[in-house]
């Protein structure tokens, strides 16, 4: 019986993909760094701000780590939590561990601490390319309850690469939002299959907006992750000019599709409905061919 | 203000910028300097069209013109809220747009935004915070949502929030605020171009935002919580 990544907590998670015992915390709840912002607005802190970082191994390779909280806050960005991701990162760029490991589940910018957590939203994309154009590999992880969204949902695809399950999702602007701003018609943000066409893993995966996609198990992502340090990161004028070509085909190709099941039609999938097959092996083996063009 | 009006003032040696949509290109002269000008205009959300244009301008610069400044002009309602434009994925074209402009300053590019209308929320991430230098004009708008808005999600009375925006710079919009917490490194007013001159002189490719906000007592813990981590065993 192997663990569920979308059912455990941020803890629980650095615990299931690091090896026994490796993990060493930095700046851990005993230090008691919560959000001043919070304590303004008298609404309740946590020690850790929603963020736990440190060091650990895995497959015998030093790494550093941070994983959001999701279950604080819906793992938003606010001042401190913000500060410790960042500092994860430069500090990366001076220690030099074989890859930074983000687990993100957030909505993006804490809005109870607006102006700050937007400037330490900034601060985190910053500090993701600060780090892969000085070497490092940044590696992310997408498959908790509350997706990665917001301007993290940016910050995400400014790393190496992006590992989801089927679970994950991914995206700017929630459906929540959208539908505030623009009404049900534009984005029915109850309709939770067309949700998950939108912004789910396996679309995601097939728009090539995320590298991997695995099952929801622990083992599963620690596997990714490990292929995902051995391929390291490919930080190049080349690279990005490629990235251009395929963006632009993307809007090209599918800039007047209306829903998912659209674009994975126009990607060769007789029977759209057909991805929605329970076996992530053989939605991968199906996907080969069928999927666009990555990086 | 008019973004040719500010082209005028920035670039008073001579300028060739246009407009396309909303898109504004080009390049002027600054004194000794030539700049590339990459901006946006009509309070216009980013979409995936928008947000693709502006990354192959910062491309097209980092080819054709090694080591010339860029100057962004923001003017931005912030990303567009469309369904569309997610199921495309929005968040991968703006990451895009952000990891050119790092791609332009890892290359020596000078990078600085001023934002001359308004700034709002992911609109402004890919581009203007990507700066070395991020200035504003004192009436520009920067913020992440607006204050209504803001109050249905906090749950906190709108006249509650503008109370803590007094005596916080966190909680309000406005640039005055921003300066205070260091995610802009100064108004510009008077002579632009002697503002533009004085950050092509002055720019760090560090990210200095926290320092900032810690020195003018905007943003207090960003920069010692990062101090923290690095100096833990």
């Amino acid at each position: 019986m192997t663990h569920s990544y979308y059912e455990s907590s941020a803890r629980a998670r650095i615990a299931g993909l690091l090896e026994p015992d490796s993990f060493h915390e930095w700046l851990p709840a005993a230090e008691r760094l919560t959000s001043p912002h919070l304590a303004t607005l008298e609404q309740p802190a946590a020690f850790d701000d929603g963020v736990i970082i440190g060091r650990g191994s895995i497959a015998a390779k030093q790494i550093f780590i941070a994983a959001q909280e999701g279950g604080f806050m819906g793992g938003a960005v606010g001042e401190v939590h913000g500060a410790k991701l960042v500092g994860v990162l430069e500090r990366a760029v001076r220690d030099r561990p074989a890859a930074v490991l983000l687990l993100l589940e957030t909505g993006g910018v804490r809005l109870q601490e607006a102006n700050a957590g937007l400037i330490a939203v900034s601060e985190v994309m910053r500090a993701i390319l600060a780090a892969r154009a000085a070497g490092v590999t940044v590696i992310v992880a997408i498959g908790g309850q509350y997706g990665c969204f917001g301007g993290m949902g940016i910050a995400a695809r400014c790393a190496s690469t992006i590992i989801m399950s089927e679970e994950g999702r991914l995206g700017l602007s929630g459906p929540e939002v959208i539908e505030t701003a623009r009404g049900v018609e534009e984005y029915d943000a109850r309709d939770r299959a067309m949700v998950w066409r939108t912004v789910g893993g396996k679309h995601r995966y097939l728009l090539a907006e995320c590298d991997v996609i695995v099952a929801d198990s622990m083992d599963e992502f620690r596997h990714a992750i490990v292929a995902g340090i051995d391929n390291g990161d490919d930080w190049s004028l080349a690279a990005l000019e490629r990235e251009h070509q395929l963006l632009a085909e993307r809007v090209q190709r599918f800039g007047a599709c209306k829903d998912g099941r659209d674009i994975w039609r126009e990607l060769g999938w007789a029977d759209p409905e057909a991805i929605a097959m329970p076996d992530n092996d053989e939605f991968v083996a199906a996907a080969h061919g069928h999927r666009a063009k990555n990086i | 203000m008019e973004w040719k009006s500010v082209v005028e003032q920035l670039c008073p040696d001579g300028h060739e910028v246009s407009q396309a949509g909303n898109l504004i290109r080009g390049y002027g002269r600054c004194g000794p300097h030539t700049v590339a000008v990459i901006g946006t205009t009509n309070h216009t959300e980013v979409g995936v069209e928008l947000a693709l244009a502006m990354a192959a301008a910062v491309i097209n610069v980092i080819h054709d013109y090694p080591a010339r400044p860029i100057v962004f002009l923001v003017d931005t309602s912030g990303q567009r809220l469309r369904h569309r434009d997610e199921l495309l994925g929005l968040n991968g074209y703006m990451a895009h747009l952000a990891k050119c402009v790092e791609m332009a300053r890892r290359r020596g590019h000078p990078i600085v935004s001023l934002v001359y209308e308004q700034a709002l929320s992911g609109g402004f991430l890919a581009n203007g915070m990507m700066a070395d230098v991020c200035a504003a004009l004192p009436e520009a708008e920067i913020r992440v949502m607006g204050l209504a808005a803001m109050a249905r999600v906090t749950r906190i009375s709108e006249e509650r929030l503008s109370e803590l925006g007094k005596s916080s710079p966190v909680f309000a919009p406005g640039a005055k605020n921003y300066l205070l917490l260091g995610g802009l490194d100064a108004l510009w007013e008077g002579d632009l171009s002697a503002c533009l001159m004085d950050a092509l002189q002055s720019i760090d490719t560090t990210d200095h935002r926290r320092t900032l906000g810690h020195e003018r007592g905007g943003r207090m813990l960003a920069y010692p919580v990062v101090q923290r981590v690095l100096a833990s065993a």
